[in-house]
């Protein structure tokens, strides 16, 4: 069976052979290298090479023996779930009041709400460095947690609203015809219709938070210190093949929020 | 007679219009909380940077702006702009094949493919960085395959430099230039493609003369997306540039964090600001900014 054109022009398949490949080279460009740093993290070595010549769990055992690596951990697992219990809520609430009000300067609001996408966080980091240093809040939890809730905000901000302009505001109406009040109406009809989207946006938020370096190189110090902000100072010092077991654990828990994410927005669908 | 039967419509209306502008405003009050963290961390501090730039010894002064046009200063805006200018081409010239063949694939295909796109987002760019590390090195994979090709006789120096940069920022930018790129390309009728080829034009010809004008504002909207992020961006230039690099935002954190110069990094702040601003206004003049985060 011969093959369709593969475009309107009538174009072959083999034809547009070197865009495939072009566009392959690219796909691999992209994907591979988040992938070398598994095989090499079960390397037995003291110095890393690929592949390795032999395999083991030596850095694995070498990150769990840490205290340093352990402790980081658990404080980024903490600050990621704080700043996913506070960004998720406020940023529901935010975009579901600014894509309903029409005053006129709401818009001009939510531009500002998602501002931290846009201003470069090395701007932030100093900005919130200079104002934490006054209030004695560096190297505090508290501390990291607002300052990664601005960060993640904007993301739980725009799936919201994106799911928002997907949903059918006559169901909320209806409910309120129904004798649901205003807020029973959202809680029951809007919230639960929300659910990929605003499922996404805490993902969003918790891998923001828990990835996040820049500003944790400025105030995520001392004893507690963030996992990132243990990596960038031992990757920019000297490269200890422990990072590798990290980052391949790393990319284990990227690929399983990814994955959440894509079945939520499916079950949203 | 006339005011009697005004007056009470009057007053309906005007109960109406206070409990409308009642629910307005409550709604503008879910926004009040984020608003209230968003400004109190960015724009307070920020303001206050402003200020501080603009002082020197505790009088009014250029001095701190004054500085930033030194040959020291100048050569790390032309190196930002230079590695800028040069990822963003890269990210261009590499986005938009992928990007095209993803919007003329069967969606479905196309969304499996869109997960290869975005699973480097999701991924630290730490760990990013730390891959392009490995395989860059003196004794890495790439230098080891060049030298088995017989392409090169010695390892090339591709990491702790410009080119290490590069490459590590192209990495990390193509998505951005991908997500727009791609939803400005699907929305383009193909229709016309058939059009023009039916008129007897080439599959290039259709392509140079129908496609890819009609595909221009997603491709205004990646480019100066990727530029703006490049100009602020300082995690991999720290990392990959060996120290050799030296981009505005390195800058900004070596006068606030080492120096504790705070006139001198909040003039450049100011400056890296004013231009991301600026950028911003010429995208949001070519689509909305939400878009470019995967909002609709």
């Amino acid at each position: 069976m011969a093959l369709p054109p593969a475009s309107e022009t009538q174009i072959s398949h083999l034809g547009r052979l070197w865009l495939y490949l072009l566009a392959a080279l690219v796909l691999i460009f992209l994907v591979a290298p988040v992938f070398v740093v598994v095989p090499m993290s079960f390397s037995d070595e003291r110095y890393l090479s690929f592949p390795p010549e032999s395999y083991g769990l030596r850095w694995y055992r070498n990150y769990f023996a840490s205290l340093e690596w352990t402790q980081a951990t658990v404080t980024s697992f903490k600050v990621a779930l704080l700043v996913t219990l506070l960004a998720t809520p406020l940023g529901v609430a935010a975009a579901y009041g600014l894509y309903r009000s029409t005053l006129k300067f709401s818009n001009t609001v939510s531009l500002l709400l998602i501002s931290p996408l846009i201003v470069p966080v090395i701007i932030i980091a100093i900005g919130v460095f200079y104002l934490y240093a006054r209030l004695n809040l560096v190297n505090t939890v508290p501390g990291i947690v607002l300052a990664h809730t601005i960060l993640a905000l904007p993301f739980v901000m725009v799936t919201t609203t994106s799911g928002l302009q997907q949903f059918d505001d006559q169901l909320e109406r209806a409910a309120q015809s129904l004798g649901a009040s205003r807020w029973m109406a959202v809680l029951t009809v809007t919230l639960p219709q929300l659910r990929g989207s605003i499922v996404s946006g805490a993902l969003f938020a918790f891998i923001t938070s828990f990835d996040e370096v820049v500003i944790s190189v400025f105030i995520a110090g001392g004893e507690n210190m963030t996992l990132p902000r243990r990596m960038f100072s031992g990757l920019r010092d000297q490269v200890d093949p422990t990072i590798a077991a990290i980052s391949s654990m790393l990319i284990g828990l990227s690929i399983l929020l990814l994955g959440l994410a894509v079945a939520f927005g499916r079950n949203s669908d | 007679m006339i005011a009697i039967d005004e007056a009470p419509s009057d007053g309906r209306r005007a109960a109406t219009l206070s409990a409308e502008t009642r629910e307005q405003w409550s709604m503008f009050g879910l926004a009040l909380p984020a608003l209230l963290i968003v400004g109190f961390l960015v724009f307070l501090p920020v303001g206050w940077l402003f200020g501080l730039s603009l002082v020197a010894d505790g009088q009014p002064s250029l001095v701190h702006y004054r500085r930033l046009l030194e040959p020291a200063y100048l050569s790390i805006f032309t190196q930002t702009f230079q590695i800028s200018f040069q990822v963003t081409a890269m990210a261009l010239l590499l986005g938009y094949p992928l990007a095209y063949l993803l919007s003329q694939i069967p969606r479905k295909v196309a969304g499996l493919l869109m997960i290869c796109v975005m699973l480097p987002f999701w991924t630290s760019i730490l760990v990013r960085t730390y891959a392009w590390m490995v395989l860059l090195q003196r004794r890495g994979i790439i230098n080891g395959w060049l030298i088995d090709l017989g392409l090169i006789d010695r390892p090339l120096s591709l990491v702790n430099n410009y080119t290490g940069t590069v490459i590590g920022m192209l990495h990390v930018m193509l998505p951005f230039m991908i997500l727009p790129l791609y939803s400005a390309l699907v929305k383009v009728d193909t229709s016309l493609m058939r059009a023009a080829s039916n008129l007897g034009a080439t599959p290039m010809r259709a392509f140079f003369t129908v496609f890819l004008p009609l595909s221009m504002p997603g491709v205004i909207a990646g480019t100066l997306l990727v530029f703006v992020l490049c100009l602020g961006f300082y995690v991999t230039p720290a990392l990959l540039g060996g120290g050799r690099v030296i981009m505005v935002s390195m800058k900004i954190q070596q006068n606030a964090a080492m120096y504790f110069d705070w006139g001198a990094a909040s003039a450049l702040g100011v400056v890296l600001l004013a231009a991301t601003a600026l950028l911003f206004w010429v995208i949001s003049r070519v689509t909305r900014i939400e878009r470019l985060f995967g909002g609709s």
